[in-house]
């Protein structure tokens, strides 16, 4: 039967690696080796892309808008730095891993109350959230050492093995395999009918229901992952510079996730990793220029990027990648980024 | 013969204004029952209410013998009542295969399965290819939704509830909107339902109520003002005269 044949091809394309995922990997493990000087920037990236794909995952997918995203990097980040400080878990990934659990369970708790309401709704309550972390944060100083942050983090060698280094080899390394798995899971997840079910219901909450897909159920196991995913992130923020203060709860630190998915756009996974490399770049340059009013650069960016359409500066910058590509491998291998609607 | 769909004595307001008065429906398994009424009669609102959208003030559903008022929206999906909606209520960034793809998944119980991909379930594929073929979409199957003609979303419509596999089924106003050229396909899609499915239709269109039901029941101001058969429906003066003599001033 050719239908069927049809279908399960077509099914199944989605969620075939392109070469152009397999060239972007390749070339962040590349990085590694082609720039010895700038470990820190590129983990901080690295850092940044993860917590980015995060939000992604609620918000590409499932819809779900958040200013307050800050609430679950920063309990990873504490959870991180208080299991190393007071030498609990002294392995890093088993500390990492608990970490994100707890995000997740926080994740879980706040998820009832972020589901319910729409968008004004849930940007108010997940900012409220952040806020609220961020003064319990300061109030509880005995545990989280107050505006000093935790003092004298001293991490132990990954797996017993691989000691951090201060060039931040290893951390860079480190926190690029911590998102190379993670992503692998998340490419996973939006791929399979759990995956399309959220994309269901960020299309069409009320027909999602309709054909029996349990709406809430499906955003609260979402929000929990994305949590455990941003409770990573921040853990591997605490875990590579050997720092956790307040400012990992800050409301700049949500905002800075908007701008990032912003730049990259959502709902394609990759969106939150290029963003937060040109995120990340921007940021760079502006200081290097106008060390006091880079702010104002990163403004003018956004508005262009609103003004002129991700898709049309997409082309652009593909433009000269595509040519060369075209040239190897024939018309179809050319890079596209899929579009998903702007948010 | 035993009731597929029952509603009793049911009641609902908006504020002072009510919608639904005392309504006892019975559809009977295997019927082509048709709900028809003048704009404003509470049809949609009484579809809300069957389907779990709007709870009711008052009164109970049942299907199939058992008491569904207090279920929400997805698990009466699963208990075998689905519906379709007079205004696509479909996904525009998601294609036909998708959207098809999912429901077949949710009705098997795979909708929650994080782990296996799309297309990796040979009885879910199958499924999915017979249902595209059967409302003529396999051709479109790869495109997104927004971008197909209205008279293939709305076959899209009626495959996404059928792909539930419904015992009853409520077909709100299924021709509603679609041009005359495309309007032959939704029309012979309704009359090729599987017999074995309760319809529960809420239509305006007489032409196809009368093609279609084998029996009627007539809403005004939210209560039953009379039901029956097509032919003494149709003679009925009282419906004559709110109804049919409305539509015929129009």
């Amino acid at each position: 039967m050719t239908a069927l044949s049809d279908v399960s091809t077509h099914a199944m394309a989605s969620a075939r690696w392109r070469i152009s995922e397999v060239a972007f990997w390749v070339l962040a493990l590349a990085c590694a080796f082609l720039f010895p000087s700038r470990y820190l920037i590129m983990t901080d990236i690295v850092r940044l892309g993860l917590f980015a794909l995060s939000l992604d995952l609620i918000l590409g997918y499932a819809g779900i808008v958040s200013l307050g995203h800050a609430a679950f990097f920063g309990v990873g980040a504490y959870s991180a730095g208080l299991l190393a400080l007071h030498g609990i878990i002294n392995e890093p990934v088993i500390a990492l891993v608990a970490a994100g659990l707890v995000a997740a369970v926080l994740g879980f708790l706040t998820s009832f109350l972020v589901i319910r309401g729409a968008d004004l709704t849930r940007l108010m309550v997940t900012l409220g959230i952040a806020l609220l972390l961020e003064a319990l944060a300061e109030r509880f100083s005995d545990i989280t050492g107050g505006t000093d942050g935790l003092q004298g983090i001293e991490m132990q060698p990954i797996l017993g093995l691989f000691a951090f280094d201060m060039f931040g080899k290893t951390g860079f390394l480190y926190s690029l395999i911590v998102l190379f798995v993670l992503f692998l899971l998340a490419r996973r997840v939006v791929h399979s009918p759990f995956g399309l079910s959220l994309r269901a219901i960020r299309n069409n909450p009320l027909r999602a229901a309709a054909i029996g897909v349990p709406v809430n159920r499906r955003l609260i196991a979402v929000y929990t992952l994305a949590a455990f995913y941003a409770g990573i992130a921040g853990a591997l923020f605490t875990q590579t510079t050997a720092l956790a203060s307040l400012d990992v709860f800050a409301f700049e630190r949500s905002a800075d996730l908007m701008l990032v998915l912003v730049i990259g756009g959502t709902g394609y996974l990759y969106g939150g990793l290029i963003g937060a490399v040109v995120f990340k770049m921007l940021q760079e340059l502006f200081q290097s220029i106008t060390p006091q009013y880079w702010l104002f650069w990163i403004g003018l960016v956004l508005v262009v990027i609103v003004m002129v359409g991700r898709a049309r500066i997409h082309r652009l910058v593909l433009f000269v990648p595509n040519l060369i590509i075209r040239q190897f491998a024939g018309r179809k291998a050319a890079v596209a980024v899929p579009e998903s609607e702007a948010s | 013969m035993t009731i597929a769909l029952e509603t009793r004595n049911l009641e609902k307001s908006f504020g002072g204004l009510r919608v639904t008065r005392d309504l006892s429906l019975k559809v009977m398994q295997g019927a082509r029952h048709a709900l028809i009424g003048p704009n404003g009669a509470g049809k949609t609102t009484v579809i809300n209410q069957l389907t779990g959208v709007l709870t009711p003030n008052s009164g109970s559903i049942l299907l199939e013998g058992a008491d569904i008022t207090g279920l929400s929206v997805h698990r009466r999906v699963l208990r075998g009542l689905s519906r379709t909606f007079q205004i696509n209520q479909l996904y525009p960034d998601l294609t036909p295969l998708e959207t098809i793809g999912l429901a077949v998944s949710e009705r098997m119980g795979r909708g929650g399965d994080w782990w296996r991909r799309m297309g990796t379930r040979s009885d879910v594929n199958a499924e999915i290819a017979e249902i595209l073929s059967r409302f003529h979409l396999l051709d479109v199957m790869t495109e997104l939704t927004s971008t197909l003609p209205y008279g293939k979303q709305r076959l899209l419509e009626i495959a996404v509830a059928i792909a539930a596999r419904p015992r009853v089924l409520l077909l709100d106003e299924p021709a509603a909107g679609v041009p005359e050229s495309e309007r032959h396909d939704i029309l012979a899609a309704v009359a090729a339902l599987p017999r074995d499915v309760t319809v529960l239709l809420i239509e305006h269109d007489m032409d196809l109520v009368f093609s279609f039901a084998d029996r009627i029941s007539v809403l005004v101001n939210g209560g039953l003002l009379t039901e029956g058969a097509p032919d003494e429906v149709a003679r009925d003066p009282q419906v004559r005269a709110v109804y049919l003599g409305e539509a015929a001033d129009a």
